[in-house]
């Protein structure tokens, strides 16, 4: 977790539909896609925090953020709009994982 | 290792090393379905008569399967896995021997977490620490 402040540059919402919330794979998922931004990126439950870094595959999966979650996302960088369009949209998408 | 850009280079490579080869298969499947075929992947288990046991040689094999400029990381389970994954780093040419480490994690986590990292384009650093993170939190 990490509470540092950050100006983001871009934010954005989304409630997990996934039925196992974000768990293995999703996590998985999640992070490889974070991992492709050159952004910082975080997101959390609430819309103060606690912030998870979304780049680090033992905190997003440490975070055990169940289904029926709404996920804060922000990004700081030159790709942040982007990077939080596309984390909102693979979670909108349930993570592509078919099970 | 020359220019070090992120998806220029191939991903640091992972190998799994079990007593068991059910174990091992097992790992490695879930990091390739998990994970994707992003990362060079390899694993071994069992004595060569059959029956529980790793060694040396099976391991060097692996270490090769999946070798990567960028580097490999072995995920071991207990005793024999780590001592004979040693002996078998050390018998590598010198100029691979400093690109292999063995990882202090949980081998079925560890290699997860590991090839997720490593998927990402990561250093072998990298990828280790993401692995060791587990045992840490």
């Amino acid at each position: 977790m990490d509470n540092a402040p950050m100006t983001p540059s871009a934010t954005g919402s989304v409630r997990i539909e996934h039925e196992i919330g974000l768990h293995a794979r999703p996590s998985v998922k999640l992070t490889q896609l974070a991992k492709s931004f050159d952004s910082k990126i975080e997101f959390a439950a609430s819309p103060e925090g606690p912030w998870v870094d979304a780049k680090s595959i033992v905190k997003v999966m440490g975070s055990k953020t169940p289904k029926g979650t709404v996920l804060h996302f922000r990004a700081q960088g030159q790709d942040a709009a982007a990077a939080v369009q596309a984390l909102v949209g693979l979670v909108e998408r349930d993570f592509e994982l078919t099970s | 290792m020359t220019s070090n850009t992120k998806k220029t280079l191939r991903n640091v490579g992972i190998v799994i090393v079990s007593h068991s080869p059910d174990v091992a298969r097992g790992a490695a499947d879930m990091v390739r379905q998990m994970v994707g075929d992003a990362v060079p992947l390899a694993w071994c288990g069992g004595a060569p008569g059959g029956g529980l046991g790793t060694n040396v040689e099976a391991i060097l094999t692996a270490i090769d399967q999946a070798w990567s400029e960028a580097g490999v990381a072995i995920l071991v389970d207990l005793g024999g896995a780590e001592t004979n994954s040693e002996m078998a780093v050390e018998m590598l040419p010198d100029d691979r021997r400093a690109r292999v480490v063995i990882c202090d994690a949980p081998v079925v986590e560890g290699a997860v977490m590991a090839g997720t990292e490593a998927s990402a384009g990561s250093t072998l650093e990298q990828v280790r620490h993401t692995a060791e993170e587990l045992r840490a939190r």
